[in-house]
């Protein structure tokens, strides 16, 4: 996170603050030394962590839903989504909610994830989609790779990644894979 | 056509229901010998009015049905003709035949027409020597089926345009005369100037417009070349652009006219104008709106009741007001000042929870007004003579359980007059009275409502129940039942009431569907039967869906939701009355029952505070006709509980039905017993001879 903060370089995608039509903006998290974005337009707050009510028999990565001011809401735990090593809650973890969009219509959902980290500006061009990894790793859920101060940000779709009803697989492998083969090109 | 029509069609054909309603009401109230004449004149009017908005919305063939329809009604009210059960079977025929051809509209289906013109065909043999001037139907059809907007480009059209433009139209650099000017130029106009609104001459501001204009263009131009004209002005100007129809002139002014009336009618609070005017920017898109519209269900709610809920809001406000206030200049000397402010608050939010639910209900008239019609049409057929009391019409329901207790109530009524009631003969014989007696009635009871179906008729023969159970395996030769698990015998999925009572044959829709859909609406049904006097069907519903008693319990660190309706019991669990069965089920044995126990922490994977039973409680739930025994780990308080969809957010939980918020803001969820049975995998191994056999085993 340190180095975020020194935007010295200047072949640097445009921080947040130089306002343009063709930039997107991007929140981000830091999730084991990773960073991840996702589109600022579908987060509705960021909450820190509260005790959930289980919901019996779901996936781990389900952790159980909370009472967002009358609303029932799920929440997911990303680290565990993206098969991460589990980390104790602790004061400092955050929930994002965020608005899913879904065929069954718009569905509001919190991801916990270790600390929210920046938001950034970013235009389609500095986008680099992610590499082909061939059949058995699913990548859709990725909206592309962009650098930011020499540091790799994975932007997430998240209609795709929470949209579906059946979850795809993802695991740390894959997103291993992902971060080599960008390193070999 | 500039004024979308289609947009008043829901208005339209929600009105023309009702007055069928009406219609038919006050022909079941009438008697032939001596009619009341204010009913004759209700029945005239209802019929009068779904004739002529009919006609104003093009659907001739209703207001052609409804013009004989009301010919003779006519003579019957001046009294020129004299009623007799046929001409009133004719009458209720016809109410149907409209009813269907409204639905048909609605749904935009064709209808039968046939059915029509052999009522119509009958009327006219009634009215005979009056015959009325039928006008060629079939030209009338074509008129119909053509849709109005396809006006050949090349015919003469007659616009009407009414141009009220913005006062600072001048300051705006627009020239109302030029616009006019080239009004002029498509065809022949008419120019009228409005000055009512000139001020006097002293305070005329030179730079605004005062005058507004209504131009009558015959022309051939097309509604775009009209509408390009007042392009630059129609945003902040009113532009009115009514077509008054090259084909048909007269009827067409009549048509809009009567529209504008309704539309002022409808909307007392808005001024027409700016209505009309969307729909000029955007007639299409306000089209396809409407007929999403059509299916949307509406549900009216008298005014007293958006008063109440206006004047609580006005409360609840001054109440925050209040409250605001004082946090600002909060200091500890206030304190009960706050509290007192608190107590308002719940007070107030307790009463408009109260007023809004309250919005859902409905009296239960809406259900309960169909009857008298099925009944007459019924006994007529079988032959039987009966008569029906409804007593408290009034009592109020919340609107998705009457819709869906409509269907269950129809069949017992239907069972009560084709097999509770017996033949004219049989009841003289019997010494009952000739006419037999149906009974609705509706009350309140706790948070319940209890409807009851009561026939005077022969009862339930307990022993051919009994016979036809053991025939067809359900109970053992042997088995000794009470009354009432007799009775409840005939809830039992293919037990046929025809069979079980008169031996003629059933239609196969069973009592056991009935009391699923019942079930379905966490209520219950009993019946109640003397041999010989009668039977009484006895229905408890709650009153609404969304707000449920429910039994807080708690397993290890999660509390859930019971439904209140299905506990049956609660115990400590003696380890002596507990076995286990091979197969990994426990099994309670409460009196003479035995009842499988599920483990909810086993189901839900939760750790609970003690594995051992004899740490636990029981709660014993029943679920249509099994038993099931849950150990949860303690019993906590009771509580009314608004139900909120896990659906909206994330998926169907299996066992469970929906989740709440308690007291604390922790999110807890309602169990589904029904679901956790299956869930359990725990199929009730039915004791022959008990009464316990459940519709899954019973199907497999």
């Amino acid at each position: 996170m340190q180095n975020l903060k020194d935007r010295s370089d200047p072949t640097d995608v445009e921080i947040l603050g130089h306002d343009s039509d063709a930039m997107d903006q991007y929140l981000t998290f830091i999730m084991s030394d990773e960073e991840y974005g996702v589109d600022i337009l579908s987060v509705q707050e960021i909450r820190g962590w509260e005790s959930v009510t289980l919901i019996p028999n779901a996936p781990p990565h389900i952790k159980g839903v909370i009472n967002l001011r009358g609303t029932i809401v799920p929440i997911i735990d990303l680290r565990q989504r993206f098969g991460l090593a589990k980390v104790e809650y602790g004061p400092l973890t955050v929930v994002i909610v965020l608005k899913v969009a879904t065929r069954k219509g718009a569905r509001v959902m919190g991801i916990v994830v270790d600390a929210v980290s920046d938001v950034y500006s970013l235009s389609s061009q500095d986008m680099k989609s992610a590499p082909d990894l061939g059949d058995h790793v699913n990548t859709s859920y990725i909206r592309g790779l962009v650098n930011v101060s020499n540091k790799m940000v994975i932007l997430l779709d998240i209609n795709e990644l929470l949209g579906t009803d059946t979850i795809p697989e993802v695991s740390l492998s894959t997103l291993q894979e992902i971060k080599e083969s960008t390193v070999n090109n | 056509m500039s004024i979308d029509l289609s947009q008043f069609h829901q208005v339209f054909f929600e009105e023309s229901h009702e007055g069928l309603q009406i219609m038919e009401a006050g022909l079941l109230d009438l008697d032939c010998d001596n009619p009341d004449i204010d009913t004759i004149n209700a029945i005239f009017r209802a019929a009068h009015s779904i004739k002529g908005s009919s006609g104003t919305f093009g659907f001739t063939e209703i207001a052609e049905f409804t013009h004989v329809l009301e010919t003779l009604l006519d003579e019957v009210r001046e009294g020129k003709r004299g009623l007799n059960p046929d001409i009133l079977d004719l009458l209720l025929q016809s109410v149907d035949c409209l009813s269907s051809m409204l639905s048909a509209l609605q749904n935009n289906e064709k209808f039968d027409k046939y059915q029509a013109k052999e009522l119509v065909a009958k009327f006219n043999e009634i009215l005979q020597s009056n015959m009325v001037k039928q006008v060629d139907s079939d030209s009338k059809k074509e008129e119909v089926n053509q849709p109005p907007e396809v006006v050949s480009n090349n015919a003469l059209t007659t616009w009407n345009i009414l141009f009220v433009p913005d006062l600072n139209l001048l300051r705006t650099g627009n020239e109302p005369a030029r616009m006019l000017r080239e009004l002029a130029k498509l065809g022949e106009c008419t120019i009228k100037s409005d000055i009512k609104k000139l001020p006097e001459i002293g305070s005329v501001d030179p730079e605004s417009c005062y005058i507004s204009w209504s131009i009558i263009l015959t022309s051939e131009c097309d509604r775009s070349v009209i509408d390009e004209i007042f392009e630059w002005v129609i945003d902040d100007c009113e532009v009115i652009i009514t077509e008054t129809a090259g084909i048909f002139p007269e009827g067409q002014i009549l048509k809009n006219e009567r529209l504008l009336n309704q539309e002022s009618k409808s909307n007392p609070a808005l001024p027409e104008t700016p209505v009309a005017q969307k729909k000029i920017e955007k007639p299409k898109s306000q089209a396809k709106e409407n007929t999403k519209a059509a299916e949307a269900t509406s549900i009216r709610v008298s005014i007293e009741k958006i008063d109440s809920l206006v004047n609580l809001v006005g409360e609840l406000v001054i109440t925050q007001s209040m409250l605001g206030q004082l946090g600002s200049e909060y200091d500890i000397g206030k304190v009960a000042r706050l509290q007192e402010g608190l107590a308002q608050l719940e007070h107030n939010t307790r009463e408009l929870q109260e007023s809004v639910m309250r919005i859902r209900m409905l009296p239960i008239s809406f259900t309960f007004s169909r009857f008298p019609r099925l009944v007459r049409d019924l006994s007529r057929q079988l032959g039987k003579k009966v008569e029906i009391k409804l007593t408290g019409e009034q009592t109020e329901l919340d609107k998705t359980v009457m819709e869906r207790i409509g269907d269950p109530l129809v069949h017992l009524v239907r069972n009560a007059l084709d097999h509770g009631l017996e033949s004219p003969q049989d009841r003289v014989a019997a010494g009952k009275p000739e006419t037999g007696v149906i009974e609705l009635k509706a009350f309140h009871q706790g948070g319940n409502i209890i409807i009851e179906i009561t026939d005077d008729g022969r009862g339930l023969n307990k022993e051919k129940i009994r016979k036809k159970a053991i025939a067809s395996g359900l109970i053992a030769d042997q088995d000794h039942l009470s009354d009432e698990q007799v009775q409840d015998l005939m809830f039992q999925p293919g037990f046929s009431t025809a069979d079980l009572v008169t031996d003629v044959s059933g239609r196969g829709v069973g009592m056991d569907v009935v009391r699923r859909n019942i079930q379905e609406l966490s209520g219950s049904i009993e019946v109640n039967s003397r041999e010989g006097q009668g039977s009484t069907f006895t229905i408890r519903l709650p009153l609404t869906l969304a707000i449920l008693d429910g039994q807080l319990v708690q397993v290890g660190d999660q509390t859930y939701i019971l439904p209140l309706v299905s506990i049956v019991e609660s115990l400590q669990p003696d380890m002596k009355l507990i076995n286990h069965v091979a197969g990994g089920c426990d099994v309670l044995r409460l009196r003479n029952e035995y009842i499988p126990i599920i483990k909810l922490f086993e189901v839900f994977n939760l750790k609970p505070e003690s594995e051992d039973l004899a740490d636990s409680l029981l709660v014993v739930v029943e679920v249509g006709n099994s038993k099931v025994a849950l150990v949860v780990d303690e019993l906590q308080g009771q509580q009314q509980v608004v139900i909120k969809s896990m659906e909206t957010n994330y998926k169907k939980v299996e066992g469970v039905s929906g989740a709440t918020i308690l007291g604390d803001g922790t999110v807890s969820l309602i169990l589904d017993v029904t679901d956790l049975i299956q869930l359990a995998g725990v199929i009730h191994q039915g004791k022959k001879g008990l009464k316990l056999i459940s519709n899954r085993e019973y199907a497999a």
